[in-house]
């Protein structure tokens, strides 16, 4: 019988093995996020994280040798961000019908994002490579890191910080908007979708249909004009 | 599948030519989706082909940020370093978005006079 060291050094040293724990940790992740009703707490890409680090960490597996199976999954995020093409279509009438609020609400909450967070984050003293990966947080991950990339910042870093941004806006969103007593769910909608992407948007669904229709609405414009800002505002804060 | 995989990788391809050749501050899959949103403009009928891979690529969206999530191992020591001013900068800033784009929009419907759906 094969010794078990040297199956696992055989399949440590191919692809299978970490493209199957990663899909087997976000299994167990969404599953976590099923049963607890789904709450936007209750994160099932920072529990999957989580695991694979923790499983990394005990394998004394090195990042790079755990990306080599990743990277299947990983090379999907560009044709996700190109799949967002479909929402946008879907929700087009709605445009047409809102078009002035819907470029107000766009260009505030796109802009406020940005500059709110570089002009913080330089303020407590936060420069380069961690300033460059913070300037895409409220755009879609697969956005916010080609964005993030391009800017001379981390997408791993980007990657966290883009999904803590969508479960602080998820959990946030409804007793802010209703304190500003803000009763339009088109506003509510769009504004969580456009400071808090996917997240806000899962969250936004969860409330009113509306407001989930407007949230993804949010996500996709946000996702483009992220990324004619972005590098404007970071050259300010540099 | 193919019909669907075709042209959501040729936009792809497509979006990352144009930035290469242009040098437009856009990720590639970017313009791939203005250019798939193009598409669908030109051949309507492309939106029904496209929609069960779309949306299933969409439906596990979450799953496709994990690697690079994963990638956090290599920066706990940055994380925690400045812990507490990015955990300030993302909440007011994300409070701060949202508050800004309701008002924003509450404020223009208001103005032009777009009915209200609550």
């Amino acid at each position: 019988m094969t010794d078990f060291t040297e199956i696992w050094s055989y399949l440590a040293q191919g692809p299978l093995l970490w493209l199957t724990a990663t899909l087997a940790a976000y299994a167990i992740g969404n599953a976590c996020f099923q049963a607890s009703g789904r709450r936007p707490f209750v994160n099932p890409v920072l529990i999957a994280v989580a695991l694979l680090a923790g499983l990394l960490w005990v394998t004394r597996t090195p990042y790079p040798v755990y990306f080599e199976g990743a990277q299947f999954v990983h090379f999907l995020l560009g044709p996700a961000t190109v799949a967002l093409a479909l929402p946008l279509w879907d929700n087009l009438g709605h445009v047409r019908r809102a078009a002035l609020p819907l470029l107000a609400a766009l260009l505030a909450g796109s802009t406020v994002a940005v500059v709110s967070a570089l002009g913080i984050a330089a303020a407590f003293g936060i420069k380069g490579e961690i300033l460059a990966s913070l300037a895409p947080k409220s755009a879609t991950a697969p956005v916010a890191l080609g964005i993030s990339d391009q800017l001379g910042g981390s997408p791993t870093l980007t990657a966290v910080l883009v999904i803590l941004t969508g479960i602080i806006g998820a959990i946030c969103t409804t007793p802010l908007l209703n304190a500003l007593r803000i009763r339009d769910w088109r506003a509510r909608g769009f504004a969580t979708g456009v400071a808090a992407h996917g997240i806000g948007t899962a969250r936004a669904f969860q409330v009113n249909a509306t407001a989930g229709a407007f949230a993804g609405l949010g996500m996709g414009m946000n996702a483009v004009l992220t990324a004619f800002i972005a590098p404007l505002v970071l050259r300010l804060f540099q | 599948m193919i019909a669907a995989l075709l042209p959501l990788l040729a936009a792809q391809l497509a979006g990352e030519t144009l930035i290469r050749m242009t040098g437009l501050p856009l990720p590639g899959p970017v313009a791939g989706m203005l250019i798939l949103l193009l598409g669908f403009a030109l051949v309507p009928r492309l939106v029904e082909v496209m929609r069960p891979l779309a949306t299933g690529i969409l439906g596990n969206l979450s799953l496709l940020f994990v690697p690079a999530g994963t990638g956090v191992i290599g920066h706990l020591g940055t994380l925690s370093a400045n812990g507490p001013a990015l955990a300030v900068v993302l909440i007011v800033s994300t409070l701060a978005a949202i508050a800004a784009g309701a008002l924003a929009f509450t404020l223009v419907a208001t103005l032009t006079g777009t009915e209200v759906e609550e």
